[in-house]
């Protein structure tokens, strides 16, 4: 097992155990996303520094899917953003780990979100932002599949490309599923590539649980420099990693209760 | 604060004359501002930042006003004093999720400054005349409310707003009215200014209505009534200090604004009297409904919220 496979056995338990401590929270998009956020921050993909988390020349990464905030909190405690242990107090009065991120309270959080369909805003503002500053940063940004159901990321989607934002770098966690079911049956979001293309976006598609295929694809898109901005979409499995989880739409936004943890944590020490 | 002269008051300015002129000025100076529309740069007069050469600093989002204050919000978070555009009723009840969740609840610097707020849009007709946005934007923390009555205080107000980080909210308008503050006069976030002394009650009032309640107070005068006017410039935070003072000095109080009487600047000073210094009070402005169509002052006539209703509510209060 390599180091990075480690760690996401690591990363998922850690996500497993914060949302069954805290009761509430969404494993289901967090566990699909584990090889994004390891490729983006521990693959060299993004030029990021713990020590210094307001670096002026640092890439910007917005996590528009919000509720994914345990893999969000999960991958800054491992980065060395904050000590590990404070993921056990996501949720609970007083913690800095909110249900969603706040950017007033911890460190490494760009920007609040929990409204799906203003991220990919927010992320082409910064590159617009950027851009004009001459900076050299790239923004990144993961987005959830029905979270394109939301008529404002078609909006940004134009904007990006208008203003030839080829400093942004999107990502689609394509892993199908949405709160009430399959994405195709409650309002399909299918051929994102086809979307994009008509957006005038330059698209790459990924296994999104190959971190070597996901650094790769990641670092062209990041340097390719084409006048448009990229998307990478990213085949995923919802609750990937907990076969209860896996490909199941009830596992979107609920805890799991003692025996359903305990089962989860040896699956995953058992990989 | 400096008034207008006799001379000055008859040249009439729309507040939203003061936008793309202001940001000219502070991107001169050397401030990070940038502008951010949903192509209404004519008409909210952002496109002047382009004219004077800061083309890179207007970006125009189309017809997408969500896009817009999260593209603002983006701006922000590099370092961008972020102003936004649009119409009131778009700029505001369009995009108040984004307004909400992005920029007020992350506390970002950016400034949601419509134009065309209020009945004094006209002809357009109610779908165009916002007027509820002031509560929309009063009830967020960490928002900021400015009301600025003419073209000076409109300059002032969005000059503070570049100077004050975090979220502000600047209301303006389209049409022209006289002035009230002297050109340059620098006006403060959190303050309200007394523009008549008065014994008999108070006219609280914001934007356009500061005009008509100076207008009421002077037909009021020739009847042996003394009406106090207050311009109610920063609606949040409120200036408890004056507006508690002009109460305990009149005991009663007139509170008159180009929006519903639900939520707005009368909400504001009775949630404050109510607590402190309870005294009667009469709202003047809409009254659970939607504008229609008309020329401005045939509207304020039509709605009673001009200087002639203004008098008849504060016969009402003194009379209470």
């Amino acid at each position: 097992m390599t180091e990075l496979e480690q760690r996401a056995t690591q990363m998922r338990k850690d996500i497993v155990a914060m949302i069954a401590k805290a009761g509430s929270g969404h494993p289901g998009g967090s566990l699909s996303s584990v090889e994004i956020m390891m490729a983006l921050y521990f693959g060299g993909v993004m030029n990021h520094d713990p020590a210094n988390p307001d670096d002026p020349n640092r890439d910007r990464f917005i996590l528009a899917k919000g509720h994914a905030a345990p893999v969000l909190y999960t991958t800054l405690a491992h980065a060395g953003y904050f000590a590990r242990e404070e993921l056990m107090t996501l949720r609970q009065l007083g913690s800095r780990l909110q249900g969603h991120p706040d950017s007033n309270l911890l460190p490494g959080v760009e920007v609040s979100t929990g409204s799906l369909g203003q991220g990919l805003s927010v992320a082409a503002g910064a590159a617009s932002g950027l851009k004009l500053d001459q900076s050299e940063a790239t923004v990144f940004t993961l987005l959830g599949d029905g979270e394109c159901e939301e008529g404002q990321v078609w909006e940004a989607a134009m904007y990006a490309a208008h203003y030839g934002l080829d400093n942004l770098v999107a990502i689609v966690d394509r892993n199908g599923l949405q709160i009430d079911g399959k994405t195709e049956d409650v309002m399909d979001p299918s051929n994102l590539r086809e979307k994009f293309k008509a957006f005038r976006w330059d698209v790459h598609e990924v296994d999104g649980h190959d971190v070597a295929a996901l650094i790769d694809v990641l670092n062209k898109a990041k340097a390719a420099h084409t006048g448009k901005p990229q998307v990478v979409i990213a085949r995923t499995v919802k609750g990937k990693g907990v076969s209860f989880m896996e490909n199941q739409a009830g596992w979107h936004g609920k805890a799991p209760n003692d025996e359903q943890t305990k089962a989860a944590l040896e699956e995953l020490d058992a990989q | 604060m400096k008034r207008a002269d006799e001379a000055q008051a008859q040249v009439k300015r729309a507040t939203r004359a003061a936008y793309g002129e202001t940001l000219v000025h502070l991107a001169q100076e050397g401030m990070p501002v940038v502008a951010v529309d949903a192509d209404l740069t004519g008409s909210t007069t952002t496109k002047k930042l382009a004219d004077a050469g800061f083309e890179n600093r207007l970006f125009n989002c189309g017809i997408a006003e969500q896009n817009m204050v999260d593209v603002a919000a983006g701006l922000a978070i590099t370092g961008h004093i972020a102003f936004t555009g649009s119409f009131a009723v778009f700029g505001t009840g369009r995009a108040y999720d984004q307004i909400r969740n992005t920029v007020c609840y992350s506390n970002l610097n950016v400034k949601i400054a419509p134009t065309h707020a209020g009945i004094s849009v006209g002809p357009d007709g109610g779908s165009h005349q916002m007027l509820e946005d002031i509560s929309l934007m009063r009830g967020l923390p960490n928002m900021r409310v400015l009301v600025p009555a003419d073209y000076a205080a409109a300059a002032s107000a969005l000059r503070m707003a570049a100077q004050t980080p975090g979220p502000v909210y600047v209301r303006m308008g389209r049409a022209s009215v006289p002035a009230v503050y002297a050109d340059g006069v620098e006006l403060e976030i959190g303050k309200a200014y007394v523009l008549r002394e008065g014994t008999d009650a108070t006219i609280f009032a914001c934007g356009v209505m500061v005009d008509q309640a100076l207008q009421a107070a002077e037909l009021l005068a020739a009847e042996g009534i003394s009406a106090e006017v207050v311009d109610v410039f920063s609606i949040k935070p409120l200036d408890e200090e004056t507006i508690l003072g002009s109460l305990a000095k009149t005991g009663r109080a007139v509170i008159a604004e180009e929006h519903s009487v639900y939520g707005g600047l009368g909400s504001a000073v009775a949630e404050l009297a109510s607590e402190h210094a309870p005294a009667p009070l009469e709202f003047i402005g809409m009254r659970d409904r939607f504008g229609k169509s008309g020329e401005y002052l045939e509207l304020m006539d039509y709605f009673k919220m001009d200087a002639a209703a203004i008098v008849e509510a504060v016969k009402r209060v003194i009379a209470r």
